[in-house]
């Protein structure tokens, strides 16, 4: 039985690929809300339009996607936060991009907007203004408490964002995380942009998971324009998710030791980093790769001695790597640091949909290449680790377990790859259409929704980071934790700030 | 840990040459940093690095910065946590305006003399993000540039070029 069943929609959007999308009534949508409220499916993804919303979900059991969207005809809809908590951050999204009012609004506090661009509501086209009011953070009551703010510009080389802290004493009684510091409006930059230059902007989205972007923007546009890709493209786009994989959980891991004081791990996964990031430049003529996942295939093909490159990695990482997880492993200091830190309840990361290594180390046994089975993954063999102790020690052995599947899918892609096309040209002049697509970051599930007018242009795209659903955690995991371990649990999470404030 | 330890001490280093500053970078910096300056600073330079708005492909090639290859450090070049410990902001992103006003309060924080070294193609003029209303679009029209390094995103070589340019004309070797 399809997710649409159970729910009473008005009629399903004909252009819509591969996933159904429906328009419903409030009934509709309250219906939906209570399935995501009830546990029967995760919310995917929350979005709006200058005058509907839409839901898209998840059935975990039959790794069936629905879209259901809401015509807000009096620019209201019925709110989904009131009742169901992960959706809260986008829902206060919705209202600052487009000045959609939920009812029932519990939090309508800004979030993206911080009232310096100028305008408000800047996707909705009109020109409304907003009050301005100082942004309130939550109360914490209670003898001897105080606060701690941090950021924006924070002590490292890392992203920003502001951290407010309530502490008693050394403990965290309360985080509240503001965010939005990085919006660049990439949303609005789409709009009207051709294929290509929205495909550049996609890459930029979160510079750190430039290929899965890339990947899911192409997916999508594919879905929607209903082309296949040639298999050697697929090939070839498997190998670039799964360096960049590596290279970040590379990164990852040693940064997390490093936040534990133990430099040693973070020097030898530097080498390892920096290796895999020479051998993705020497392969495809860029470190990070960007900008050769196009929609219809690839826009170049693996060099010559990119092959080599890649099997000297392998052998390396090999030679290297399980000496690292040893030194991991037998480090007692190190693991007084990490193991029950920053704990993450699976409750918690089931009813978030939390993707990546911060769901499955709560227990959330999902992951996109599997579970959704895209092309080519649906041909390669590797497992997905699932730990269930949730805290900073899980989230670096799903890391490690993770390079290990990297290391063997890449080989296996290696194998595997036939000669032929590349790149399969993009049919014009076929009306407008919609495509939904999710692909697997190294961080978690990427989504994007576009929508196509006829000549292969973006009306509207939607790019939804793995990180909305992981923020909101990362307040939970530091509760009762000390400040000195935040760095500790922010880095075990390394949620993306470019990716969540778009 | 010891078989780890023993072998990074028998091994060569992984520390590659120093690759020759950047000479573009220098003809920049000619026309730009005050002489007086100069004779201030020894051959050392303090680096605060603010994110004004990437996409964090730039922070990534900073990070590579520190790693066993490039080692930035053997140059007297390092990473303070605070502007106040600075000589040199490294600014990356299109400078969103959501972060306009941390960037003039961080500028206004680091002491004189100081160094505005821009980096990434957003950085520069805001790149593919131009002209959206969230952004200013380039750093020189929030805070005074002195060096621009380009690049989607700048190699760490590319970083060190411009950055070895820097450290050559604040010592008055040029």
């Amino acid at each position: 039985m399809g997710i649409l069943d159970s729910i009473p929609h008005v009629n399903a959007v004909s252009s819509h690929r591969p996933w159904p999308r429906a328009v419903v009534t409030e009934a509709g949508w309250q219906a939906a809300i209570d399935r995501l409220v009830g546990g029967g499916l995760t919310l995917l993804g929350f979005w709006g339009e200058p005058a509907a919303v839409h839901l898209a979900m998840l059935d975990g059991g039959s790794a069936e996607i629905a879209v259901v969207t809401y015509a807000c005809t009096a620019g209201t809809f019925p709110s989904v936060a009131s009742s169901h908590p992960p959706a809260l951050r986008l829902e206060r999204t919705i209202h600052d991009l487009f000045g959609l009012v939920p009812t029932v609004a519990g939090d309508l506090r800004p979030w993206l907007d911080h009232y310096v661009w100028g305008k408000s509501y800047p996707l909705s086209g009109r020109n409304a203004s907003r009050d301005v009011q100082p942004y309130q953070f939550l109360p914490a009551e209670g003898e001897a408490l105080h606060q701690v703010a941090v950021g924006p510009v924070h002590a490292g080389i890392i992203e920003p964002g502001h951290f407010r802290f309530t502490a008693n004493g050394e403990h965290v009684v309360r985080l509240e995380q503001w965010l939005g510091y990085t919006h660049k409006g990439i949303e609005s930059l789409m709009q009207g942009a051709s294929l290509e230059a929205a495909a550049k902007l996609a890459n930029r989205t979160s510079g750190d998971s430039a290929v899965a972007y890339a990947f899911a923007f192409a997916r999508a546009a594919e879905a929607a324009l209903d082309i296949e890709v040639p298999r050697r493209a697929t090939c070839l786009r498997a190998l670039m998710a799964e360096l960049e994989r590596l290279a970040n959980h590379f990164g990852d891991i040693g940064a997390i030791c490093n936040d534990a004081s133990f430099a040693l791990m973070h020097a030898q996964t530097g080498i390892l980093r920096e290796r895999t990031l020479r051998a993705a430049d020497a392969a495809f003529g860029h470190r990070l790769m960007m900008d050769v996942v196009v929609p219809g295939g690839v826009a170049r093909d693996i060099a010559p001695d990119g092959i080599p490159a890649l099997r000297t990695l392998l052998a390396e990482i090999k030679k290297v790597f399980p000496r690292l997880i040893e030194l991991y492993d037998n480090t007692a200091s190190l693991q007084d640091r990490t193991v029950t830190t920053g704990i993450v309840k699976a409750d918690y990361a089931r009813q978030f949909g939390a993707g990546g290594y911060v769901g499955r180390a709560s227990g959330r046994n999902f992951d996109a290449r599997r579970t959704l089975a895209y092309a080519p993954y649906d041909q390669l063999s590797f497992e997905v680790p699932v730990l269930e102790a949730g805290d900073v020690n899980a989230r670096v052995w799903i890391r490690i377990r993770e390079v290990e599947q990297s290391v063997e899918l890449i080989a296996q892609i290696l194998d595997l790859m036939e000669p032929g096309e590349i790149r399969t040209a993009l049919p014009a002049g076929r009306g407008a259409c919609e495509g939904l697509a999710l692909t697997e970051a190294f961080r978690g599930d990427v989504l994007v929704w576009l929508r196509l007018d006829g000549e292969l242009r973006v009306e509207r795209c939607h790019l939804r980071d793995a990180s909305w659903f992981q923020w909101p955690l990362l307040e939970t995991a530091i509760e009762g934790n000390i400040i000195a371990d935040f760095p500790l649990c922010n880095k075990s999470f390394n949620c993306s700030y470019s990716g969540a404030d778009l | 840990m010891r078989k780890t330890l023993l072998e990074s001490l028998t091994h060569g280093s992984l520390t590659e040459p120093a690759p020759a500053p950047d000479e573009s970078a220098l003809a920049e910096l000619a026309t730009k940093v005050d002489r007086a300056a100069q004779a201030r600073l020894g051959r050392s330079l303090a680096i605060r690095e603010v994110d004004a708005g990437s996409c964090n492909g730039c922070e990534l090639e900073i990070h590579a910065l520190s790693n066993a290859f490039y080692d930035i450090e053997r140059f007297g070049l390092r990473f303070v946590a605070s502007p106040r410990h600075a000589d040199v902001l490294l600014v990356t992103g299109p400078v969103t305006k959501n972060m306009r006003q941390a960037l003039e309060r961080t500028y206004n924080a680091t002491p004189d003399p100081k160094w505005v070294v821009a980096v990434g193609g957003c950085a520069i003029d805001g790149g593919i993000f131009r002209g959206s209303y969230a952004c200013v679009g380039g750093v020189s029209e929030t805070v005074p540039v002195d060096l621009h390094i380009k690049g989607c995103p700048p190699s760490p070589t590319d970083l060190l070029k411009g950055l070895l340019a820097l450290l050559e004309h604040v010592s008055g070797k040029r």
